[in-house]
């Protein structure tokens, strides 16, 4: 029983990242229409930013962090804007789709480059140890990154819900036109909705890589669970990628416990075939309606 | 040109290819059979991509099981002439299977279907030692006998595959052309509208899908007596990633296409070597540069240079 409880703790820390980056997808989804195939390289790409700063710079984590943060803000938030999206998003979504699967390949490629194809550790903001409480052993850094995780995502619904700003994002995304018609500036609040997808896939990045390890090829992994938990917790839906995200690392932890370690990154893929035969606007999400 | 000259055009290119292995050493005759392959599944891809308008990300999980079915039926003893038709409607049954849930919701979920399709059929590969072999997969797959004829000669083998790859384009190019194809097309432009005129367009789009699939199965079936040896890494996603990009870059929806792009994605690396660890990089960052600027592919740049620019209002 401990054993079970301790797989589903570890589950929902690694769930919990899922979700950060699912968040930002599913964001990226409701403010523009943006399909974003790139997402685990906008998560690789910020840990290799943080190794750099730490090992070249010599920068403490914390303040690495900090750079990282911006650099992404600016290049995979303002810069994948408006050098990616801008430009093709009144084609449709499909050439999009491509070319941020062109892009993907084009980071993971360009660091395999520079990195070339090793595996580089990567240090935990928060110590190893563990805590024995009533039997059960509690790792510190799976609590610690559950309490990160959670607290940004209920930061990020207090702000969508209780600002002014995120109210306005909330319009834009329910009906452009009547947006901009009540004289809300429609571009920046998707501006904004990119620069949170980049600071929530750095943060995926900081939270993630001390366990998954930094790889030129660890987004493939990531965004893959980010994209299911996003669909299974519903499209759009900003609670949903919390939960689709929980779920799918419980899940997977728990198959690769009790079934088979070797099918435990089917998981996410059995339950995403079973949620859209039963239910396909997600767990939590509504239907949509077709514009003709 | 007219329709008269191009088909002139298309058969002398096809013959001329045929006899392509006589000036070529054994490898340069294996780069080109792969690229025969490669324009096989390309075909089916380009159906579902190109003119049914979806986004499959897992073409080279069927090519996988096409080529896994072929080595095992030939190592079993079945005659090629069997295992190949077995691939082709095995994987036409799994598009079906796959298709039904993933195409019945908007959104393009197929990508998603079929790229977790694509990691699903990788850990099969990998993980079932009993019949896939694990991730060493089978090796020692014997060439085709045809004809109680054992093809061991490279230049008889493509001679084979460039049949058969010519056969499978000439049924496509029948399949295009008859009111099934006008159907996919007519989907691809607007299937709200299709719709409205009667077209059953779930039903029209799985069809396409599952089709597309049993090219890629054909194109596994030769791919795996090609190479004599079949594993997992080679059927991963990355493959099936550089086969949607092969399609756009030669022109998603040209009948053409898959051949430009195949060039593109086999033939090229081999002649920049030198260039060999930028070329993934670069051919990343010029799709994206191309959705932007040459959204039709390379087949599209006469077109694009016959045409007077549009003046900008």
């Amino acid at each position: 029983m401990s054993d079970f409880l301790q797989l589903v703790i570890s589950g929902t820390a690694t769930g919990s990242c899922y979700a950060l980056a699912a968040l930002g997808f599913t964001l990226l989804w409701q403010a523009s229409g943006t399909i974003n195939f790139a997402l685990g390289e906008m998560v690789m790409l910020p840990a290799f930013i943080m190794l750099f700063c730490l090992a070249q710079l010599g920068l403490p984590l914390p303040l690495a962090f900090a750079a990282t943060m911006l650099i992404s803000m600016a290049v995979l938030g303002f810069g994948f804007k408006r050098a990616v999206v801008d430009p093709m998003i009144q084609h449709g979504v499909i050439p999009l789709v491509i070319a941020t699967l062109g892009l993907s390949i084009a980071l993971k490629q360009t660091v395999r480059i520079v990195y070339s194809a090793q595996v580089y550790t990567f240090p935990s903001i928060f110590s190893d140890t563990l805590i024995s409480w009533g039997g059960l052993r509690l790792s510190v850094s799976d609590i610690g990154t559950v309490l990160v995780a959670g607290g940004l995502v209920a930061g990020l619904q207090a702000f969508l819900n209780g600002t002014l700003t995120g109210r306005a994002m909330q319009a834009v995304a329910q009906n452009r036109e009547a947006a901009v018609v009540l004289g809300i500036n429609a571009q920046r609040m998707v501006l904004y909705a990119f620069l949170i997808n980049a600071a929530l896939a750095a943060t995926t990045a900081l939270l993630v890589t001390p366990s998954y390890l930094a790889k030129f090829d660890m987004g493939d992994t990531i965004g893959l669970k980010a994209f299911y938990a996003a669909i299974i917790g519903g499209f759009n839906n900003s609670r949903g990628a919390l939960l689709g995200g929980v779920i799918v690392g419980v899940l997977e932890n728990l198959v690769g416990a009790y079934i088979s370690p070797g099918y435990k990154d089917g998981v996410a893929l059995v339950l995403f075939m079973a949620v859209i035969l039963f239910k396909p606007e997600g767990l939590l999400g509504r239907r949509e309606e077709r514009k003709v | 040109m007219n329709a008269r000259a191009r088909l002139l055009l298309v058969t002398v290119a096809c013959v001329a290819i045929y006899f392509a292995p006589l000036g070529l050493r054994n490898y340069g005759t294996y780069i080109i059979t792969l690229w025969a392959i490669y324009v096989l599944a390309g075909m089916g891809l380009n159906l579902t991509v190109g003119y049914a308008g979806q986004i499959s990300l897992g073409q080279a999980a069927f090519w996988g099981i096409g080529a896994y079915t072929t080595a095992i039926a030939l190592k079993a003893g079945l005659p090629f002439v069997v295992a190949l038709p077995l691939s082709a409607l095995l994987c036409f049954v799994v598009g079906l299977m796959l298709g039904f849930p993933a195409l019945r919701v908007q959104h393009h979920y197929l990508a998603f279907a079929t790229l977790g399709f694509n990691v699903l059929v990788y850990l099969v590969l990998r993980n079932e030692d009993w019949l896939t072999g694990g991730s060493f997969g089978i090796n020692n797959i014997p060439r085709p006998i045809i004809a109680g004829w054992r093809l061991r000669a490279p230049g008889d083998f493509f001679q084979l595959t460039w049949i058969i790859t010519v056969a499978m384009g000439v049924l496509m190019a029948l399949l295009l052309r008859s009111p099934w194809g006008r159907a996919f097309a007519a989907l691809r432009d607007n299937p709200i509208r299709a719709e409205s005129v009667g077209i059953d367009t779930t039903f029209y789009t799985l069809l396409a899908f599952a089709i597309g699939a049993a090219y890629a199965g054909v194109a596994g079936a030769l791919f795996a007596p090609l190479v004599g040896l079949v594993e997992p890494a080679s059927f991963n996603v990355s493959t099936s990633l550089s086969m949607l990009l092969m399609i756009v870059a030669g022109g998603s929806g040209r009948f053409f296409g898959p051949a430009a792009g195949a060039v593109i994605v086999v033939l090229l690396p081999e002649w920049l070597r030198f260039a060999q660890t930028w070329y993934l990089a670069v051919f990343g960052m010029l799709i994206v540069v191309m959705m932007v600027w040459l959204p039709g592919g390379v087949l599209s740049i006469p077109d694009r240079l016959r045409r007077v620019r549009p003046v900008r209002v």
